[in-house]
């Protein structure tokens, strides 16, 4: 899909440079080998890629377009801002290509039961509506922390007849809800399939979350030429874990475009209260793979803290890790603060309101705009919608 | 010691202690009580904040134990007192981050200062095993590689070639924790491990019963007793050394035929 790239996937052992790899309990990895080789047949196969493109289409409102936020840059002033509006897919963000691509996969493993973790809850939304869609019984993890700051999603997964189940370990957050998930996997890995929502894990993961993403950048891609008949200068999108980062960054990966990562500094880099693991953090191994991770000077994982639930955990995928130290791309950190502000700006000036995940992409593109000349373009990943936060805003508002 | 043990016709029971747990200073006590009890050897699981393979008894011992202080070098310092306590032998279990952050060599060169014997790292399998086999076998440290019902063939065969000391052959599909029955389809894989190694296989995960044992008595080399031994001394946090010699001396009481 990335013919060309200087990047053009990880080695045999799922290696990103020195990055990824599979450091999984024995008992899952007959399970990633057969994954790993469904999903290799899947991507030569027509079929797949027909019926992933025809429900992309149909099911999930693909192609989003892409939009020139004017009244944002008048604001930032310097370079135009243009926004993918990821926001505009079902279920409100980039999450669904993900889960209806490994959705489908799993269905051609004969797999029916689906496990997912989910932070912000837009991940688990997206499975659960895939699910739902198939008629698979879908079973999502939740910090009891995220659960609280997120209920709308919730409700809507259990709408949509998942069952959701509470995570009280740890951080009570995305990176336990994780933990749990793959303790379920390691228990009923017969019957299961596993849908992780990043661009984490052990190989194929990374990989595969990548590859379902990448349709993000491609779109936008031709879809700038299409409509500037150029290509922008810099692609800006927020990094959790880095699904929609990665997904918008890909097929840019040979052109002479700048790509940014945007990670949660949260109430800022000194405090320690963050989750910005490639600017702040070092390799070691967390779920499944090699990576940049929050942690102490003894190997212990760090607990973290954003104002978005999506960005609050403290490992980032292995391709990240690598596009960081091969300088393709570059990551820097945007604060709680710096994010709700770009939220309530992209809301009144745009009619548009995005997640908190992707304000704080919106955020680095209005500081980094005035620096660039006025015929450079901006492109920034709005990479899902901010209904779910206004339980979180208005708290913030209020002081809490 | 296992062909030892083999000769005198018994199983080597291996307890797995939660290092710190469940206070930091008893651990080189529980070591001797354990070995005193008749523990064959002992596991001492450094505490990872993010224990994938265990369930919620190590999960909560790790916790506490991380909360308590515990770091790599109290782990060391525990061993380093258990080891002039006793002379069976010793393993530490962790996963793979706290070894990466202490560094890989200089883990392995105080793991080997300190008396241990071997190593037991659940989220590092062969394929990615490379270095630390080098760096351990070096420092004189058995690696320990486990196979599941789920291996395949290939991956039997890979963890019996990378494997020193034992072949750690996982009782259940899932997480470590305290089962009711010990699943019968161990037996077949305990064969199926045996075909690719000479290395005595040792079972592990859900082992709690004195049946147990019984059941494996002959077909393995040994049991590794972890979380039931740990709920155990959550049982009496009062007196944790009389409660870890009750507990290993019952596991060794033959059940009634």
């Amino acid at each position: 899909m990335s013919s060309g790239s200087v990047v053009k996937g990880p080695d045999a052992r799922g290696r990103y440079g020195g990055y990824g790899g599979r450091f999984i309990p024995e008992t899952l990895m007959a399970a990633v080998e057969e994954l790993a080789m469904a999903f290799d047949t899947a991507q030569r196969d027509d079929g797949f890629q027909r019926d992933f493109d025809s429900l992309s289409r149909s099911f999930s409102g693909r192609p989003t377009p892409i939009y020139r936020a004017d009244r944002l840059s008048r604001r930032a002033g310097g370079a135009p801002l243009w926004l993918k509006r990821e926001d505009l897919c079902h279920t409100g963000a980039h999450k669904i290509n993900n889960a209806l691509g490994q959705v489908l996969l799993a269905r051609r493993m004969g797999k029916r039961r689906i496990i997912a973790e989910t932070g912000a809850g837009q991940h688990g939304v997206a499975v659960a509506t895939v699910c739902a869609k198939f008629g698979l019984e879908c079973e999502v993890y939740m910090g009891v922390d995220d659960m609280g700051r997120q209920a709308i999603n919730v409700d809507k997964m259990r709408l949509l007849g998942a069952t959701v189940t509470p995570v009280e370990s740890g951080s009570k957050t995305l990176k336990d809800a994780t933990n749990e998930a793959i303790r379920d996997w390691v228990t009923n890995v017969r019957t299961t399939h596993y849908v992780i929502g990043s661009a984490v894990g052990p190989h194929p993961y990374p990989l595969m979350v990548r590859e379902f993403q990448s349709v993000i950048g491609r779109e936008a891609r031709a879809q700038m030429l299409a409509e500037t008949g150029r290509l922008p200068s810099v692609v800006v999108a927020c990094v959790g874990g880095g699904s929609n980062a990665i997904g918008i960054f890909v097929p840019f990966y040979d052109d002479p475009v700048r790509l940014i990562g945007v990670e949660a500094a949260g109430r800022g880099l000194s405090s320690g209260a963050h989750a910005a693991s490639i600017v702040a953090g070092r390799p070691g191994v967390l779920h499944g793979s090699f990576s940049y991770l929050l942690q102490d000077d003894d190997g212990q994982v760090l607990a973290t803290h954003s104002i978005s639930a999506g960005l609050d955990y403290p490992g980032v995928g292995p391709e990240h890790a690598f596009l960081h130290d091969a300088q393709r791309a570059e990551y820097v950190g945007v604060t709680d603060q710096q994010a709700l502000h770009a939220f309530h700006e992209t809301s009144r000036l745009e009619g548009i309101i995005p997640a908190l995940e992707s304000s704080h992409a919106i955020a680095y593109a209005m500081t980094l705009a005035p620096q660039l000349a006025a015929d450079d373009i901006l492109l920034v990943n709005l990479s899902g919608r901010g209904d779910k936060d206004l339980d979180i805003v208005r708290g913030a508002a209020a002081g809490v | 010691m296992f062909a030892r043990l083999r000769e005198e016709g018994r199983l080597a029971l291996i307890a797995y202690l939660t290092v710190g747990y469940p206070r930091p200073a008893l651990t080189p006590a529980l070591v001797e009580a354990a070995a005193g009890a008749g523990a064959d050897a002992i596991e001492l699981g450094i505490p990872f904040s993010d224990p994938l393979a265990d369930g919620r008894t190590i999960q909560a011992t790790s916790q506490l134990a991380l909360k308590a202080g515990v770091t790599v070098a109290h782990a060391l310092e525990s061993a380093k007192a258990a080891r002039m306590q006793t002379e069976v032998p010793l393993l530490f279990m962790t996963y793979l981050n706290p070894i990466l952050a202490f560094g890989l060599d200089r883990f392995c060169r105080a793991t080997q200062a300190a008396g241990i014997d071997g190593l037991i790292v659940p989220d590092l399998p062969p394929a990615e095993s490379g270095d630390l086999r080098t760096i351990a076998g070096t420092a004189g440290i058995d690696l320990v590689f486990f196979v599941a019902p789920t291996s395949s063939d290939a991956a039997i065969e890979a963890a019996s070639r990378a494997a020193t000391g034992f072949i750690y052959c996982i009782a259940v599909t899932g997480v470590t924790g305290a089962r009711v029955q010990l699943d019968p389809a161990v037996l077949p894989l305990i064969a199926k491990v045996r075909r690719h190694t000479s290395l005595p296989v040792v079972v592990g995960f859900g082992i709690s019963k004195p049946e147990h044992l019984a059941a494996l008595q002959g077909q393995a080399d040994g049991v590794i007793v972890a979380s039931a031994l740990l709920d155990a001394i959550a049982q009496a946090p009062d007196d944790p050394v009389a409660q870890v010699r009750r507990f290993l001396t019952q596991m060794r009481v033959k059940p009634a035929p």
